[in-house]
């Protein structure tokens, strides 16, 4: 009784509920064979490639901010790839620096927009990501008269980062498990983490008690586009090629999950492993009703109400754990 | 206890704070002590928030000087002001009602353990520290220090604010009504906190609408209206009548009683 309700204050609980009720409802009503689904890797390569991003833009939304830039991010770091590898011929690493630098880049305007005016970060994104959509279409067709560009990447690139493992799962997998490892122990074990929830909570008294609210804010911000231009990468160097479009899906669905991994919208509460496990509560929901009887049309119905339950459980679960656990023996 | 001889820990003179055109405080001098509790009385709007705000660097004064142990300092920022010892606690006390106590304690100022770039959150000693702070200030119900700051009674939040200021070395501690919103036993809570809090040498400015609370600590007693000092006194120099009428503005208590009598008689 007392490890259930220590569990369930957890921010992460809503969002493992949520995991076993939608497997759950799958295996019962939409007649999901169990082994396929577990070992299919249509799920969990969509997971990844989410993931990635969702992490950042959560740890983002705890400290009070949004971006939804990460949309044209995701394309940017496409092309750059594409356009200095594949169509310049420049060795990849190249490639992968200016990925990095465009990602540091967006996130330095972002974050000095957000921290320098009283516009909302989302509003601020929203400009960036229109802006910057303009410009990956605009240069990539100045340069090579062309909105796809092809890319062959060196062995070892493909292993790193493009790679299909057994034939089926992407590599990227492994970086979303590493990456979320890193985020977790950065949010909950280092000290900045705890920064990050104090600014969500309260900028004002956070700034009072020392903490560098705008160097942190701008940093978090270039860590998002980073992460978004990075699986723009990922997938230039997996799929031989890149597009100017694509990449919006993806502000939506990394919103969806970080909520449903029971971040609060208005900052100051949340967890790594709850965006992870909402992560995969989405991509369950979205690429499993492919393996179900169910008709593919229904997908967006039951993401929208697993979405409000699981918001509904993470209200819930929250208010849990503001009550005071009494410890018995204690008055 | 006789102060004469020391310099006051912070003191005003003729401090006025004008926000534009509208002038909020004139000519106030102030000074309190170690180890000495000042109340703050006054009306809605008669500008105590403003004048603690000045002490604490949210505003700069427009004239005047502020003294800290008799030489002259200014605040630019609260950053500043909490630099130089002058902690605040906000009636809701804890700002960070979704973190834990152990976490809130130590925000800006995190212990770690560990080594070079893996040095990570000393969990268990911000928790410890942070529960030890709240009960040697008498508050032994708090002993989880994983526990949300939001799931504290309000005077419990106010016990833990107040042994976070004095834990980091606050010399100053200004309470802006810590004991409006709380019910009997949670206010006197807060007023043995307060007590405790001079009784280790913190100057301390209390600010009220309830002048029983302002009695069972003052020492030193200072009546605000429309900006101004209107009255300044010490601790059994006038009765708890005479500065209930000094606090409604000057109107007596029994004009109000009877206005308030005449009033009802209207609605029955
Ligand atoms: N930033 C500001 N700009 C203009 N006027 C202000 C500002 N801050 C306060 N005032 C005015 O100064 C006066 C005093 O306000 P203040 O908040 O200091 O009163 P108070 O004594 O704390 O009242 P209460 O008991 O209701 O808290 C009010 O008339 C208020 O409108
Ligand atoms: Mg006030």
């Amino acid at each position: 009784m007392s490890v259930l309700s220590a569990f369930l204050r957890r921010p992460a609980a809503g969002s493992i509920v949520s995991l076993i009720a939608v497997v759950g409802f799958y295996i019962l009503f939409g007649g999901v064979n169990v082994v396929t689904l577990f070992g299919a890797a249509s799920w969990l390569n969509f997971a990844a490639n989410l993931g990635i991003i969702a992490i950042p833009v959560g740890i983002l939304m705890i400290a009070g901010e949004m971006d939804i830039s990460i949309g044209a991010m995701i394309p940017a770091g496409s092309m750059v790839t594409a356009i200095i590898s594949g169509y310049y011929g420049l060795p990849i690493w190249v490639a992968i620096l200016a990925v990095v630098g465009v990602g540091v880049l967006v996130g330095l305007v972002n974050g000095l927009l957000t921290v320098n005016t009283t516009v909302p970060s989302l509003i601020v994104t929203l400009g960036t990501l229109v802006a910057l959509q303009g410009i990956v279409l605009s240069v990539s067709v100045f340069l090579t008269d062309s909105v796809s560009v092809a890319l062959e990447a060196p062995p070892w690139a493909k292993l790193a980062f493009g790679q299909l493992i057994g034939g089926s799962h992407q590599v990227i997998i492994l970086w979303w498990l590493g990456l979320t490892l890193v985020f977790a122990a950065f949010l909950h074990l280092s000290p900045i983490g705890n920064w990050v929830f104090a600014m969500g909570g309260d900028k004002v008294s956070a700034r009072n008690a020392g903490i560098p609210t705008r160097k942190l804010t701008i940093g978090l911000f270039m860590v998002s586009a980073i992460a978004a231009a990075f699986v723009g990468m990922c997938q230039t160097i997996q799929f031989n090629s890149a597009q100017v479009s694509g990449g919006m899906g993806y502000i939506f669905n990394a919103i969806v999950s970080v909520v449903v991994g029971g971040v609060l919208l208005t900052g100051g509460f949340g967890s790594v492993f709850g965006i992870f496990f909402g992560t995969l509560t989405f991509a369950i929901v979205s690429q499993g009703i492919y393996f179900t009887q169910i008709d593919r049309n229904w997908s967006n119905l039951i993401i929208g109400v697993t979405l409000l339950i699981a918001v509904g459980m993470n209200e819930s679960f929250r208010k849990l754990a503001m009550t005071a656990i009494r410890k018995k023996g204690t008055k | 206890m006789e102060m004469v001889h020391t310099a006051p820990v912070l003191e005003l003179q003729s401090v006025d704070k004008s926000f534009g055109p509208i002038d909020v405080l004139h000519g106030i001098s102030l000074k309190v002590h170690a180890g000495e509790v000042l109340c703050l009385l006054g009306d809605n709007g008669a500008g105590k928030s403003t004048l603690i705000k000045t002490l604490a660097g949210v505003h700069q004064p427009t004239r005047g000087k502020i003294l800290m142990d008799g030489a002259e300092v200014s605040f630019a920022t609260p950053r500043d002001a909490a630099e130089r010892g002058i902690a605040t606690v906000h009636q809701f006390g804890g700002t960070f009602p979704l973190m834990s106590i152990g976490r809130s304690f130590f925000v800006g100022v995190e212990p770690t353990k560990g080594w070079g770039p893996f040095r990570i959150f000393d969990r268990k000693k911000a928790n410890d520290i942070a529960v030890k702070a709240v009960r040697d200030f008498g508050i032994t119900r708090i002993d989880d220090g994983d526990r949300l700051v939001g799931g504290l009674s309000g005077g419990e939040r106010q016990s833990l604010a107040i042994a976070r200021a004095v834990h980091f070395g606050a010399r100053v501690l200004i309470l802006d009504e810590p004991t409006a919103a709380l019910g009997v036993k949670q206010a006197a809570h807060v007023l043995r906190i307060i007590n405790e809090a001079k009784r280790r040498g913190l100057a301390v400015i209390f600010i009220t609408h309830q002048v029983m609370h302002a009695m069972a600590v003052g020492d030193h007693f200072a009546v605000l209206i429309r900006g101004a000092i209107a009255a300044d006194f010490r601790r059994g120099e006038k009765t708890r009548e005479e500065i209930t009428d000094l606090m409604a503005g000057g109107e007596t208590m029994a004009d109000l009683e009877a206005s308030i009598d005449a009033q009802e008689r209207r609605h029955a």
